[in-house]
């Protein structure tokens, strides 16, 4: 129980995804203008990290070990396969929320196709496998990384309303002031660094 | 031979992929903490680059429209695990100080954008010399960010020491420091007006996305493009009613000018 704590708060805190680890930065800066938006890809985020991080540890153990079903070790094809998955289970789940869940599919469906290509879906399923950890890791790991790139990109959608209030330099307005805003939000995440 | 120069100027220098189109962001800023690093990652993007073009463009005829995307996807994956394996197995450090970042070469936006734009498109040949353009332009800006950062965070050059250790600014080798190089990068764009994705003035746009088609990959956001493509052509149209308007109203002036000019010519007439 505790080991697993320690994953989640070391995935969505002190190895912040975004912050530290520079994966899924093309949303993190393009949909972060509002908070209502930037809410919505995060619940997106956690919805499809969690579910992927699940499937992508079921393929790897059922398919690639060389202790799975096959036997024999495919372990060097995961780029490939875990890409695959990914971009199908996007698809069904796209599908699914359009016929089951409505009203859940109308809030997060425009953000889903977006993540299909966001490396943070592909990165945590590579390190889930690189760490070597077991199911239960794996989604925590899954749920900690994706609930540390909803605080970061709220955070960020935060400080930004506020920014359009505020006399930037010419020349910084636009994107290198929310790249200083980023770079000053991940001097504030070092602090986390003593947590574990 | 000339298209395939112009290719490859066009790559490096017309439309960089770092720093004129903004792609690729995370490697970007997560791998050039080193000037050689940066190169090793450029080089790498650029081999893949260069074979999943070829191949794109060989197949473009036979891969049914539908389906292209994830083939599109299949190609690269497999490039991109040769390229793993290649420099596992030659160049070890390399492959250490990368880490996951080889692997994540597949959801880099310029290979899945150059396939998409160019490949699929435009001869082999052509497409090859695209990807190389494209690799090199974007292994040369990778070098460059990697120079500046080395150079302030170790005050080295390739790992050679200039300047001695109380002037290093260590934290521009850690995390903030890319993104206070990039946004110091942005800003001289913007100071000298210089074309670059993020200071033009791209209209405001109601999709939830953005409307930033540059830097999604998203290949199935369809519904938003078709969206895009509808608000384009409805103001389009408007566009082209407003100036037939015009136009109607500016022949309709000139009738009413020649009427009445006619109209003075004919009371002249009768007065004289």
């Amino acid at each position: 129980m505790k080991e697993l704590l320690l994953i989640a708060v070391g995935s969505a805190l002190v190895n912040n995804v975004v912050l530290s680890q520079f994966l899924g930065l093309c949303p993190f800066l393009g949909v972060s203008k509002k908070i209502e938006t930037a809410a919505g890809m995060g619940a997106a985020v956690i919805f499809v990290i969690t579910i992927a991080s699940a499937v992508t540890y079921g393929v790897y153990a059922a398919f690639l070990r060389p202790d799975g079903l096959i036997g024999i070790d495919l372990t060097y094809l995961q780029t490939i396969v875990f890409i695959l998955v990914i971009a199908a289970l996007v698809q069904f789940v796209e599908m699914f929320l359009k016929k089951n869940m409505v009203s859940l599919y109308e809030s997060l469906g425009v953000y889903l196709p977006l993540i299909t290509t966001n490396c943070a879906v592909l990165g945590v399923a590579l390190n889930n496998v690189s760490y070597g950890y077991n199911f239960l890791e794996s989604v925590i790991n899954g749920v900690g990384i994706s609930v540390g790139f909803t605080i970061a990109i709220i955070m960020l959608a935060g400080i930004r309303e506020r920014i359009e209030f505020n006399d930037v330099p010419h020349v910084f307005k636009g994107s290198p002031i929310v790249l200083i805003t980023a770079g000053l939000m991940a001097i504030a995440f070092f602090g986390f660094a003593g947590l574990i | 031979m000339n298209k395939c120069v112009e290719r490859v100027y066009n790559g490096i220098i017309k439309e960089n992929p770092t720093f004129i189109l903004m792609l690729g962001m995370c490697p970007t800023l997560a791998v050039t903490t080193s000037a050689i690093n940066g190169l090793g990652m450029g080089l790498s993007t650029t081999a893949v680059l260069i074979f999943s073009n070829l191949i794109i463009a060989a197949l473009r005829h036979i891969i049914p429209d539908r389906v292209r995307i994830p083939a599109f996807i299949v190609i690269v994956a497999t490039l991109v695990t040769i390229v793993q394996l290649l420099i596992q197995g030659f160049v070890p450090s390399l492959y250490s100080a990368l880490g996951i970042y080889i692997p994540l070469i597949v959801v880099n936006c310029i290979i899945l954008g150059r396939a998409e734009s160019y490949a699929a498109k435009n001869d082999a040949v052509s497409s090859a010399f695209d990807g190389l353009g494209m690799g090199l332009g974007f292994t040369l800006s990778l070098t460059c960010i990697g120079i500046v950062r080395e150079f302030i965070s170790a005050g080295a050059f390739f790992g050679m020491e200039i300047t001695p250790e109380d002037f290093h600014i260590s934290i521009f080798g850690l995390a903030p420091g890319a993104f206070f190089v990039l946004a110091g990068l942005s800003a001289l764009q913007n100071k000298f007006k210089l074309p670059s994705a993020t200071n033009g003035d791209a209209p405001k746009s109601e999709l939830a996305c953005g409307g930033d088609c540059m830097h999604c990959s998203g290949s199935l956001c369809a519904s938003n493009h078709a969206v895009l493509e509808a608000k384009r052509a409805e103001e389009m149209e408007k566009a082209a009613a407003a100036k037939k308007a015009a136009a109607e109203k500016a022949a309709a002036a000139k009738k009413a000018a020649a009427e009445k000019a006619a109209a003075e010519a004919a009371g002249n007439k009768g007065q004289e």
